[in-house]
């Protein structure tokens, strides 16, 4: 059993079938790739998971409980963050304050009216937020407004924000689009450093084959809103039919 | 100090000398000279600069921090005055159990508004809330007669019962509004040299009042619920995803914000014990988004600021007539004096509206962070200025740091 049980999942938009009879297991502790090409449903399956839609039919559970009908701040609260494919930060504030947040959410659950304390009084707070921001190479730009950050810190910085919370369960939705080369492979590096460190399971979806073929334990292949094949990353290279559904299509 | 930093702290210090200065600082003008008619310093405008800026900085705490426009809190103002003038008539004259009865009755109401209005957002929560303040301004206006006396507003009479103060004084008068004894309206002039000032009780509670509400304000805005309002405004599903529900988060400022303007409403009628349902009108919350957005939404000290130069605008700005415009010109030509006035005309007196409207024009269209950022550039200038005399240029490369919430 795994960590994410993902069964007979559909989802219509009208007359598009986005999501057709998916099925899903995510093992804990393991990398998921999900690939697919563009519109085969991947984002879609990713906002099933998360609160953002509910799916026609199917279920979908999470360490034994199911995330349908709870709210996103509830499935967060469960231990599933997200990445967003365009990044999602809070571009009033401050770089630090983007990171306090998250870190209030861990420990105060969904809503606590603490309006007496000071946040710079939250000592631990304040340091997880900053040893995280040391970790990623980006205290530098602490004091910062988030939304003058280049596109690829704000990734790094929504992902941040992610990690933060010790989430069980990490959604990623291409979170080496439109990155340079370099950032990507620091990109790599860090995840690749967080799977070893943490107790961590991580479910990515990505373009990148270099990034896949780098980080995942498993791979699904979607195309047209259902899964072609499921497997290990040395076998979903020179399968035909991936090759015809997508790498081929891809090359 | 206070649980405050050093900035916060400084930022409190000139709120606080401000407030107990204003005798003084409103009354620059020997009472005899021509430009006596500018001084700002008697009671009843005094209460109504603080009253005004304690409703300013609780709408503040919702539509500066989170977002959400409220076109409906003149209903809260108006909620408190009711409250406090049926504590007058019932209860006492002491004013404290009438302001803490507008507080609870307005935070009551605004649960009840927040909670409906706040199921939608954008222009559909500012509809809603104004919705509900009209009609809250109409039940006040006529349903609701026996609690408000409809249009000629609530007032002391002297057969009030009064249960723990007296109905009547000894001359048979309705009693003054006090706190233990000490009445609002008494008022201590001091005449120094061609100057004269007012210190007034009212004034005085009103300001102390006013300086609590401030610090509060100050607290909440640098505490993790100010955080999260602040998140709210900026990102909604990226709080949403963070497992933070903003719901609650928006409720509680609303109801924060109503209860400031309930004891703003208290306070209006603890000075002047009566109430009407104009106080509840559209207008009346048109006021205070001026007064914040003029001020600077968001920042702390711009809605006290907002508040007192729309109040100032109000009541000076709008005494101009034409004879005080040709006493001032008459030194002119007599067909220039004429034409001066003529062109002038409109933009003075009655048509203070007038004159405001094109100054808020101004300040949204060149100063988005109103007066306060205003104020920011101005004394940025005079440091660089500072800086140029220097001997020494810094060879550092500055990088530019983001704009602190306060200032
Ligand atoms: N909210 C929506 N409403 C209607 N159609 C949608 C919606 N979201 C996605 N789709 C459609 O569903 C299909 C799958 O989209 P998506 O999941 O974003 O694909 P991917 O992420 O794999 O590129 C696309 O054809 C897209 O246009
Ligand atoms: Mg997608």
């Amino acid at each position: 059993m795994g960590i994410l049980e993902v069964k007979g999942v559909n989802k219509r938009f009208g007359g598009l079938q986005a999501l057709g009879d998916v099925n899903l297991s995510v093992a804990e502790n393991t990398v998921h790739a999900i690939i697919g090409p563009n519109g085969a449903g991947k984002s879609t399956l990713l906002n099933c998971l998360v609160g953002k839609l509910i799916p026609d039919t199917g279920s979908v559970m999470f360490d034994g409980k199911s995330v349908l009908g709870r709210t996103p701040y509830e499935i967060n609260q469960m231990g599933i963050s997200r990445v967003f494919q365009t990044p999602e930060i809070f571009g009033d504030l401050t770089v630090f304050e983007n990171m306090v947040i998250p870190a209030f959410a861990k420990r105060d659950g969904a809503f606590r009216m603490h309006a007496f304390e000071s946040v710079a009084n939250e000592k631990d707070i304040c340091i997880r937020a900053e040893q995280m921001l040391v970790d990623l190479n980006m205290q530098d730009k602490m004091r910062m407004h988030s939304a003058s950050l280049s596109r690829g810190d704000k990734r790094r910085l929504e992902m941040a924000m992610c990690l933060l919370q010790e989430p069980r369960l990490l959604l990623l939705d291409e979170p080496t689009a439109g990155m340079a080369r370099a950032d990507t492979n620091n990109t790599i590096d860090l995840l690749k450093e967080i799977k070893e460190k943490r107790d961590i399971t991580i479910c990515i979806i990505e373009h990148d084959m270099h990034v896949v073929f780098s980080l995942a334990d498993r791979i699904t292949v979607l195309a047209q809103g259902t899964p072609l094949v499921e497997d290990a990353p040395e076998n979903i290279r020179g399968n035909p039919k991936v090759r015809e559904a997508y790498l081929g299509e891809a090359a | 100090m206070l649980g405050l930093d050093k900035k916060d702290a400084t930022i409190l210090l000139v709120v606080i000398a401000l407030a107990l200065l204003a005798p003084f600082l409103l009354n620059p003008f020997p009472s005899n000279s021509g430009l006596a008619q500018f001084n700002a310093g008697y009671p009843d405008l005094m209460q109504r600069f603080v009253i005004f800026g304690i409703f300013a900085i609780g709408f503040n705490i919702l539509f500066g921090l989170t977002g959400y426009l409220s076109f409906g809190h003149a209903a809260f103002l108006g909620v408190g005055s009711y409250s406090a003038v049926w504590m007058f008539k019932l209860l006492s004259m002491n004013v404290l159990p009438a302001i803490l009865l507008s507080i609870v009755i307005a935070g009551l109401f605004s649960v009840l508004i927040g909670y409906v209005s706040l199921r939608r957002s954008g222009i559909y929560f500012s509809i809603l809330t104004l919705a509900f303040a009209q009609m809250s301004f109409n039940l006040a206006y006529s349903v609701l007669t026996p609690i408000t006396n409809g249009e000629t507003g609530l007032q002391l009479t002297l057969d009030d019962p009064r249960v723990l103060g007296q109905t009547a004084t000894a001359s048979g008068n309705i009693p003054a509004t006090n706190v233990f004894g000490l009445e609002m309206r008494s008022t201590y002039t001091m005449d120094v040299g061609a100057w004269s000032f007012d210190f007034n009780a009212g004034y005085y509670l009103c300001a102390i009042i006013m300086i609590l509400a401030f610090y509060l304000s100050l607290r909440i805005f640098r505490s993790p619920f100010g955080l999260m309002l602040r998140a709210v405004k900026s990102n909604q599903q990226r709080l949403n995803y963070t497992g933070l529900n903003p719901k609650p988060y928006t409720l509680a400022a609303f109801i924060i914000s109503g209860m400031y303007a309930g004891l703003a409403g208290g306070l209006l009628a603890s000075m002047d014990p009566l109430a009407g349902a104009e106080r509840m009108q559209w207008t009346a919350s048109g006021e205070v988004v001026l007064m914040t957005i003029l001020g600077g939404a968001g920042t702390l000290i711009g809605p006290v600021l907002g508040a007192g130069f729309i109040k100032y605008f109000e009541n000076i700005f709008s005494k101009i007539n034409d004879n005080v415009l040709h006493q001032w010109f008459s030194f002119l030509p007599e067909g220039m004096e004429d034409t001066l006035v003529f062109l002038l005309h409109p933009f003075v007196g009655k048509g203070w509206h007038l004159t405001l409207g094109i100054l808020f024009m101004l300040v949204v269209t060149f100063l988005p962070g109103g007066l306060v950022e205003g104020g920011q550039r101005l004394s940025r200038l005079f440091r660089r200025r500072s800086r140029d005399t220097d001997t020494t240029p810094d060879p550092e490369h500055h990088p530019k740091e983001s704009p602190h919430v306060a200032e």
